[in-house]
Parts: C-alpha cells; structure tokens; sequence
C-alpha cells in the first residue's frame, strides 16, 4: 500500500501511503455535509471505521456470537477463542510480554480509573504524591486527584512551557521519596506534543516509581513497544485506533497486576464463591467481572490487523508529512496563533485566529464542511496556561490527505473573513 | 405580533439563503450588530455555566413584562441571542416561560446541546422567566 516518491523540497526519498486506496476503505468518508465534501480532523476524539472493521463486527454477531469464557457449546468455545486471540493480538501490537498483562477495559478512561481504584487506593498513604502533567486530559488527573483526596495524598505538577514542552530541567528534581506513582500522557491531546517518557520511566525506575501511559493519542500513530518504553501501564481506547467505541485497554505488568486487587466484583472473575469467602481469578480475568465486550475486542483485533497491513511507521511518516504541511500553511495566515509550533509533535495540532472565538470559527469550517474540534479539549488546566478559552483543534489519520489541509486552510481564512 | 409570528418570520427570512454558510454569514452579522451594554453584564453574576462559549443574561422586570439584557464571546451565539430577544422580549413571564423556541432548529440545523450551549441559554432564559411568575 506504500508508494516512494521523492521530495523534493527536502531532497530525499519519502514513504507516503496510497491515500486514495485507502480512502475507499472509509464509506463514512465519502459524506456530503451541507453539500461539501466531509473533511474530517476530528480523529483525535474518534476515528472512522474501515469496512474490514465493520464487516468483521458484523460477521462476528452473524456467525460467532455467544458469551465467552461461559458455555462449553460449540458458539461460546468459539467467540472466547476470538476473544482471547485479539488479546494476544493487543499483546503483540504493542510488544507486551504476556496476554496476561492485557486487560480489556471500556477504555482509557475506565483503565486509569482501574488502576487509580486498585494500585493508587492501596498504596497510597497519607502525605504521599501522585505526579501527573500540567497537559493530561481530564481522564488522567481527576481519578488521581480524587484518590490523593480519599487517602489523604496529595499530586504534583509538572508544568510545560509556553512550546507545550515539559519543563524537566533535571528530571531527578519531579521525585521525591514521596512519589509513589507517575501518570502522564504519551502525547498532548491539546498540543500534540510527544513527551519524552523514555526519560522519564528510567529516571523513575531508578528511584523504584512505576510510570502509567496514557497512550489514547499515541497508540495508533506511531509504533509502540511497552517492553522497550518499560512503562509499568499503558492504557489507550479502541474506538480512536480504528476499531469500535466502548472497548479500551490497560497494559500492566505481570509484577503489578498481580499485586493489585480487583475493583469490580462478579461473574467471571472468580475461582471459588462460597458464603463467607471469593478467591480471584488469574489475571487477566480478576479484572473483567461480568460479561465483557468480547465484540469490541474482535473489532480491536480487526483495526490492529489493518493497521499492520499498512504500516505503523508508513501511517506516522504520513501524518508527520500532513501536519508539517499543516502547520506551514497555517502559520502563512494573518492572525493565526499556533501552539507548541516548534515541539516534536504527533499529527495534531491547535491554534487560534486572534479575536476569533473558537467555537465560531470551528462552526463556520462545519458549514464547510470540514470538522474539527473546538473548546477546551477537556483539558482546562493547559487552557488555564495558554490563558485562553478553547482552541481549534486539527487531528489526523492515516486517510487524510494535502488537499484536505488544503481545504482547511482556505477555510480557516474564509472564517477569519466572516468572523473579525 | 405572538411569538410564534415572529419565529415564523424570522425562519421565511433565512429560507431565502442558498445555504447555511451565507446563514451562519447573517447569523454573524447579527451578533456583530448588538451593541456593548453600560455597564457591562459580562460579570459571574450573569454567566451561565457549562457551555463551550461565554455567555451572560440578565433578566430585568419592567410593566410586568421581562426585558433581556445578554452578551456572548462568541459572535454566532450572539446572532442567535438577538434572535431570542427579537422573539422573547418585552413580554409577560408566563408567555416566556411557555414559549417553544421552535426557530433556532429551523434556521441553522442548531440542535440545543451541552456543546453549543442553546440548551444552557433556553434553559437559564425559562428560569429566569419562572421567578419573576411567582
């Protein structure tokens, strides 16, 4: 599906993906929207489905579908090995040791809410600190801010700078003996920003810290291997990497998960029930009590297998390409006021036009057509930093293509005419 | 003229548009065109909460009839605002508070939602209306 041609602006040989292929792979793509073609940069909050994806739903409720890990019938032997090979198609797409370490969850943020119910309220113990970012996503600091409050714990901040960049002057400085976890995001979903979090998980280990990932804007465009990050958890969402909504992923070690109790209690996640007493299942089941959304791990498993027929490192050089593209002809515009410009980004990106609400201009691109995401990205502290109210956000996929930022762009300076 | 008179009116003026680009054009003309007010609402006292962009109501009674007074960062929002007040006010609270603001769907495909905010503006607007009622 990857095609070379030369780029000449930069004199060497690029990879870009035969987006136009790919783009019939999309149906939703081909969408008239008040009467323009659907430009869709909102990939960020949800991506779109390939008709691999969706005919493998379908066909697993047409042909294979029964509870798994239930029956001893020939359907349900049937969907729980599904089941259980897109778990260990999880484990190799994101380089984990064991399908053990997998845990299926309703997604990102019901992953960090597992893990802040289970390691941070068991081992977190009065005066001690949790360490997010100033960039997290609500999802990735108010369930640590509530445990630190239940135990008496506080968290601590590492702030960016004005390039959304994190300020570890010297990393060694965020820890104190205190610090009994680290939780940042993998890459700004307000920014893009990719964080240096190899750095960071050595510098913690070195003080026995374990790191968690939120990898919900990183997972499907770039390569992830959690064994060589040795990030103690990694957590992302299926329904932005292609696959359904509803259905997400926590990554954990063996060590920690082991360790760590339950926090939803069931069918399914037991070994033995009387009156007085339940022992647990092994991981990975103690952690998915009642009946899980064993179809949206099939439709995991089919978003991994296209992903992987394309090419990570293909769909990250594509979406580096568009954004780079982005961000130039972006900036070529009056007024335009773009964030963490000049980081190492992944292909997301937000600005503003001076004096343009960006609710306003996000609703005049819609009328285009074009759908982006304006507000605070449910992230208000990096609003707080930017001093501002929301911005317009561009998030991209490995459909997107140089017309479209095209399209963007002469819609972004059509609102800036319509809106100052 | 009743409310719905009006709604009506208004939604024969936005049909004559070829689409709603040139809509969402007027509709920001509108905000454009409603002046600044002395002194400012623009205080938490006026702000409705929840809503992506930043908007103020103020309710005053005068002749048994309730007079508006809002604001909004955003121009669109506030092109529907002039709307709401060309069809809601100088009128009595029970007709405010019974009104169905049927238009705003009509002429810009603007469902009320937690995101654009018109279901927070309805809402705090019936309320406001409720307690002069009593």
């Amino acid at each position: 599906m990857v095609f070379f041609v030369t780029d000449i602006k930069r004199g060497n040989l690029k990879a870009f993906l035969d987006v136009e292929k790919i783009r019939c792979d999309f149906p939703i793509l081909e969408s008239v929207i008040y009467g323009k073609p659907l430009v869709y940069l909102d990939n960020a909050a949800t991506t779109q489905k390939p008709l691999s994806v969706l005919d493998q739903i379908k066909s697993f409720y047409s042909h294979w579908n029964s509870n798994v890990h239930r029956g001893s019938h020939y359907l349900s032997e049937k969907a729980s090995v599904l089941y259980e090979s897109a778990r260990e198609a999880v484990r190799q797409f994101i380089g984990a040791k064991s399908p053990q370490e997998i845990i299926f969850t309703s997604g990102t943020t019901a992953s960090i809410n597992l893990v802040a119910q289970s390691f941070g309220k068991y081992n977190l113990k009065t005066n001690d600190e949790i360490i997010i970012t100033e960039m997290e996503h609500h999802s990735n600091l108010v369930p640590w801010q509530m445990i630190c409050k239940n135990n008496g714990a506080s968290l601590r901040i590492i702030p960016f700078d004005d390039n959304g960049m994190l300020r570890i002057k010297s990393i060694d400085s965020i820890f104190t003996d205190k610090t009994k976890l680290i939780a940042l995001t993998h890459v700004s979903n307000v920014t893009g920003v990719i964080n240096p979090v190899k750095e960071i998980i050595v510098a913690a280990h070195a003080r026995g810290i374990p790191v968690l990932l939120d990898g919900a804007q990183s997972v499907s465009h770039q390569p992830i291997d959690v064994e060589l990050l040795d990030c103690d958890f990694f957590v992302f969402s299926g329904h932005k990497m292609y696959a359904e909504t509803g259905i997400g992923v926590l990554y954990g070690k063996t060590l920690w998960l082991e360790q760590m109790p339950p926090t939803q209690f069931g069918g399914g996640m037991i070994s033995s029930v009387d009156f007085n007493n339940t022992t647990f299942a092994e991981i990975p089941f103690k952690f998915e009590a009642g009946t899980q959304n064993f179809a949206g791990a099939v439709s995991i498993a089919a978003a991994i297998r296209y992903i992987n027929d394309i090419g990570i490192n293909e769909i990250h050089s594509h979406e580096q390409h568009l954004l780079q593209y982005a961000q130039q002809r972006l900036a070529e515009i009056d007024g335009i006021i773009l964030y963490a410009q000049s980081a190492r980004k992944s292909g997301l990106l937000s600005f503003n036009i001076k004096n343009v609400s960006p609710f306003d201009a996000a609703m005049i691109l819609d009328k285009m057509g074009i759908a982006v995401r304006s507000g605070t990205h449910c992230a208000l502290p990096v609003m707080k930093h930017f001093g501002i109210q929301g911005t317009i956000r561009v998030s991209l996929a490995l459909y997107n293509t140089i017309g479209e930022i095209d399209l963007l762009v002469k819609g972004v300076r059509r609102a800036r005419q319509i809106l100052q | 003229m009743t409310i719905n008179e009006i709604q009506d009116s208004i939604i024969g003026d936005f049909s004559r548009f070829g689409d709603y680009l040139a809509r969402y054009e007027y509709i920001t003309e509108l905000g454009k065109s409603l002046a600044s007010t002395e002194p400012s609402i623009r205080t938490d006292q006026y702000a409705l909460r929840g809503c992506q962009s930043q908007v103020w109501i103020k309710a005053q009674m005068r002749s048994e009839r309730i007079v508006f007074t809002v604001d909004s960062d955003s121009l669109i929002i506030r092109g529907i605002l002039v709307l709401i007040i060309r069809v809601i006010n100088n009128r009595k609270p029970a007709d405010i508070v019974n009104a169905d603001l049927y238009f705003i769907k009509e002429i810009g495909s603007l469902s009320p939602s937690r995101t654009n905010g018109i279901s927070s503006i309805i809402k705090t607007i019936r309320h406001l209306a409720e307690e002069y009622l009593n």
